[in-house]
């Protein structure tokens, strides 16, 4: 496969989109052994982690700096943060950890973004939800060890045993006498201590935490509100220019010729130049550059670029023939049976009554605010980058890739990122940036246009589903059969979250479950958009499980925990796995918030949904009523959620609040089509985003559980279409069954 | 020669040309780049700046238009020593931001909005409000911070 042009959205995304354990030896170049050592997670949870280095790249002397996730100096105490900021608050929760087990006061602590060093911190990215999972253990082991060093030198100070003394909000303290040694004081005779093995610490009693589970502002507020500049598109450098690139609307055309002469003449314009491309669709597709003095000198520039295609190897997708394809399709069966438990057609022989259901949504885009950009300095056979970028690992290879040269010529500097959900996994802004700051010759920042990004996304599939399920004499869901036709850029793997082969809920839970996958040929990439798969397939199994529950006459909750069983862990010995007694604690949470069961006003209901994804376990119910002209109204949205412990309160009911409205904004209106090739949508205009006046209030309840904790970014965002289609259906016996709704003539 | 008064200073430019719009001049000119770019055609409020106390989008204000007037930018908003107001003051307590993109032209309208109804109703944030997305969904507690603002607001004048 390493001539296709998809090669660079790689295995690890791909594994991470999927929820499986990314393979350790893809992580970091550490020893299957070592790894498993330091993880230290017997027969379950997340084997992800990564040994503490003693020593740092960016150590200081004179500081106490036992690893590279902090460091305390007579100046005060700095954490630093490994991944990068989405929105998703790790900025703040990731040095939180830290401090809880450091036992540092958080008004004490300063955090900086930390630089990209796979040696000194594993694996820098924000995707996957994974990155309080995959740092859980590491930071608290990072936080403790220091304390650790920090109470042997106040011992050997204050000659006592190392059992008379604790710790509280940066001071080590001496009970028995009163005394109290700050932390910046100690640091320096505490760097003389052996580090302690990792393994060996004893950490904290999660009852004895001060600051985790606590409502903590975030780290980089003060800073946002006065404007100061944290983002990608605020980096500047001395003698930088400025640059946009206009490739070809439909992916995979070349320039065949362009007005260059014409444009190199326009007001405040130094360069432009094509690029050929590296012929890899999430690096560098082919396209004209054009540096200026100023964006809007280049952003004027571009209006005035004419420029011949290409057309021979670009896209020709369309999305009314996928439409028609699928409509033949399903019809029929499956290409292949990618689960296939128990006897589905016997289960369909003996039914009491079955039901047929045709699902489908569009493509979407991940529209985040901030478009992308990119400052990058080509030097002496180096290159330099300040980007907004979710992989900066990636990122690194993919412009040493482009550029042939040594990743260790490429410097990433972590910019806070104006939104990700998934976008920013693919670091085509970089190349782009890259290869035109070496052309040009100088520093550069690539700004692309709201236009240039909805043009060119790494889009979040469409797809259709073929349902048939049937009910046995006591209204009991007896087998399940989905045709789900999804896409494929290469003729074999489905797209990214296009594919259920390794099983959807209810599939695992039933006795007899079938499902079948057809995969349409596509050319224009997809990607990795939040909770990828679950955003889509939690809309249709969680409806469709809705239309069997009335189908029998059943209260649909009482359906979904009959589906669910007893409790008990679906993976053997997976503690990242769907744990059904968890699923029903929180579906009879949300319930039981809601006022589930209760009477409704004429044309008013409530609908719920359950979904797992990322770990997280989460159950919704939406209150919405619908007006005879189908304009709704989503007054409230109840979440029930058990992600383990809580580590910023106030982030994490952020998280779950932005993903009800991700959620709603995403299946009233937004769809991405394409004609030969082209996306049809260029704005806001045409993809309309959710505001304030149509937000639900939201009311967010987290299960205080033991398990091990897990990310917020994605799992609260896939039940939120099912309830509130449910809710539609129970307002008013109309099934949706298409996203958008609005396909469906429904507004707010 | 392009003047323009911001945050209370005189500033003078000297290559932009005429049809540059205000969001670009303050980006690229001035160095201010809490104003952030994000449609470029009027529907997001991301560039949300004021013009005499007015929120508008710079994004498609051509910037000579500005001209004699007082653009007031995220920058300008706290004191010369540093204290912040009773808006950015709420968004901090109250966490508002995710991503924090949009939060600029948040800022700006809400200061705008509480300048001329210094106690609004949620009807009436929705209202002002409506032209600024937040990509991220904060607009719960972006309502919440302005009533906070506009309490402390009331409580001190």
């Amino acid at each position: 496969m390493s001539s296709s042009p998809y090669t660079a959205m790689n295995a690890v995304f791909d594994a991470i989109a999927r929820q499986a354990p990314v393979p350790a030896a893809r992580l970091i170049k550490f020893s299957r052994r070592r790894f498993m050592q330091t993880t230290g997670i017997a027969g379950g949870g997340l084997m992800l982690g990564f040994v503490l280095k003693a020593k740092p790249a960016h150590a200081t002397p004179g500081a106490l700096q036992p690893n590279a996730f902090l460091r305390i100096d007579a100046d005060g105490i700095l954490l630093y943060a490994k991944n990068p900021e989405i929105g998703q608050g790790v900025k703040t929760s990731l040095p939180m950890i830290v401090a809880e087990e450091l036992d540092a006061a958080w008004d004490d602590v300063a955090v900086e973004q930390a630089p990209i060093d796979a040696e000194a911190y594993g694996m820098q990215f924000a995707g996957g939800s994974t990155s309080i999972p995959m740092n859980w253990d590491t930071l608290r082991q990072a936080g403790a060890a220091a304390r650790a060093m920090l109470v042997a030198a106040a011992a050997k100070q204050l000659d006592v045993p190392l059992a008379e003394l604790a710790t509280q909000d940066s001071f080590v303290v001496h009970a028995a006498t009163g005394r109290r040694l700050a932390y910046t004081a100690l640091a320096a005779s505490a760097a003389a201590f052996p580090v302690p093995d990792a393994t060996a610490l004893k950490l904290k009693d999660r009852r004895h935490y001060r600051l985790l589970g606590t409502r903590v502002t975030g780290i980089d507020n003060g800073a946002l509100v006065r404007g100061q500049p944290l983002f990608g598109i605020d980096q500047t450098v001395p003698g930088m220019k400025y640059a946009v690139y206009q490739k070809c609307p439909a992916v995979g055309g070349s320039v065949a010729s362009a007005n260059i002469d014409a444009v190199r003449k326009m007001p405040g314009v130094r360069d432009a130049f094509v690029l050929e491309g590296n012929g890899k669709f999430a690096e560098l597709l082919p396209g004209v550059a054009i540096v200026a003095d100023s964006t809007w000198a280049a952003i004027r520039a571009k209006q005035q670029l004419e420029v011949e295609w290409n057309l021979d190897d670009a896209a020709k997708d369309s999305w009314s023939d996928a439409e028609k394809k699928a409509e033949k399709l399903r019809k029929f069966p499956g290409e292949k049976r990618v689960v296939d438990d128990g006897d589905v057609d016997a289960a369909f022989a003996d039914a009491a009554q079955s039901l047929d259901a045709f699902y489908a949504y569009r493509f979407v885009s991940h529209a985040q605010l901030e478009p992308q950009n990119c400052t990058a300095w080509w030097r002496d056979g180096a290159v330099e980058l300040w980007a907004p970028t979710q992989t900066p690992g990636s990122g690194i290879r993919a412009v040493a890739g482009v550029l042939g040269i040594d990743p260790s010529k490429v410097t990433v500097h972590q910019a806070r990122i104006g939104g990700g959900f998934g976008r920013r996994l693919y670091n085509d802004f970089m190349t782009e940036a890259a290869a035109i700051s070496r052309r040009f010759g100088g520093p550069i920042k690539l700004q692309w246009t709201r236009e240039d990004d909805m043009s060119h996304d790494l889009f979040r599939a469409g797809g259709f589903h073929q349902l048939r399920a049937s009910l046995d004499e006591e209204g009991r869901i007896s087998g399940w059969r989905d045709h789900f036709i999804t896409f494929t850029h290469d003729g074999d793997r489905p797209v990214s979250g296009g594919d259920m082969s390794r099983g959807v809920f209810p599939a695992g839970l039933l006795a007899n479950c079938r499902i079948e996958q057809t995969a349409l040929d596509w050319k224009t990439p997809c990607g990795a958009w939040r909770a990828p798969g679950s955003n889509v397939f939690g809309f249709v199994v969680q409806s469709f499980i809705h239309e069997l529950a009335a189908a029998a006459g059943r209260d649909h909750l009482d359906v979904l925990l009959e589906v669910l069983g007893e409790p008990r862990w679906t993976g053997k010995g997976d503690m990242r796995s769907l744990h059904t007694g968890r699923a029903a604690d929180v579906i009879k949470l949300a319930a039981k918030k809601a006022g589930w069961g209760r009477s409704m006003p004429e044309g008013r209901g409530l609908g719920l949904a359950f979904y797992f994804s990322h770990a997280g376990h989460f159950a919704e119910v939406a209150d919405v009523s619908v007006d005879a002209n189908r304009k709704i109204t989503v007054h409230n949205v109840t979440v029930a959620a058990d992600v383990g412990p809580i580590i910023n309160l106030s982030g994490a009911e952020n998280q779950v609040e932005g993903s009800v409205v991700d959620g709603l904004s995403t299946m009233l209106g937004q769809s991405v089509t394409f004609e030969d090739g082209v996306v049809q949508q260029s704005n806001f205009d045409s993809y309309p985003i959710l505001r304030m006046p149509h937000t639900p209030s939201i009311d967010v309840h987290f299960i205080d559980s033991d398990y091990h904790p897990t990310g917020l970014g994605e799992p609260a965002l896939p039940p939120l279409a099912p309830a509130v289609c449910n809710a539609i259906y129970a307002a008013t016996g109309e099934r949706i069954r298409t996203l958008p709704i609005s396909l469906e003539g429904y507004s707010v | 020669m392009l003047r323009l008064n911001v945050n209370g200073k005189v500033r003078e430019i000297s290559d932009a040309e005429a049809s540059t719009p205000l969001l670009w001049v303050l980006r690229d000119e001035l160095g201010l780049t809490g104003t952030k770019f994000g449609c470029g055609v009027s529907i997001c409020g991301a560039c949300t700046v004021l013009l005499d106390g007015t929120p508008i989008r710079s994004c498609s204000t051509v910037a000579s238009a500005a001209s004699g007037r007082n653009i007031t930018t995220i920058e300008g908003l706290a004191s010369e020593d540093g204290e912040l107001t009773p808006v950015q003051q709420a968004w901090i307590d109250l966490d508002v931001a995710q991503c924090g993109y949009c939060q600029t032209g948040q800022i700006m309208g809400a200061t705008a909005l509480l300048k001329s109804n210094p106690d609004p109703s949620d009807e009436e944030i929705d209202t002002a409000m409506a032209g600024n997305i937040c990509r991220c969904g904060t607009y719960l507690r972006i309502r919440k911070a302005i009533k906070q603002a506009a309490a402390d607001m009331g409580e001190s004048a």
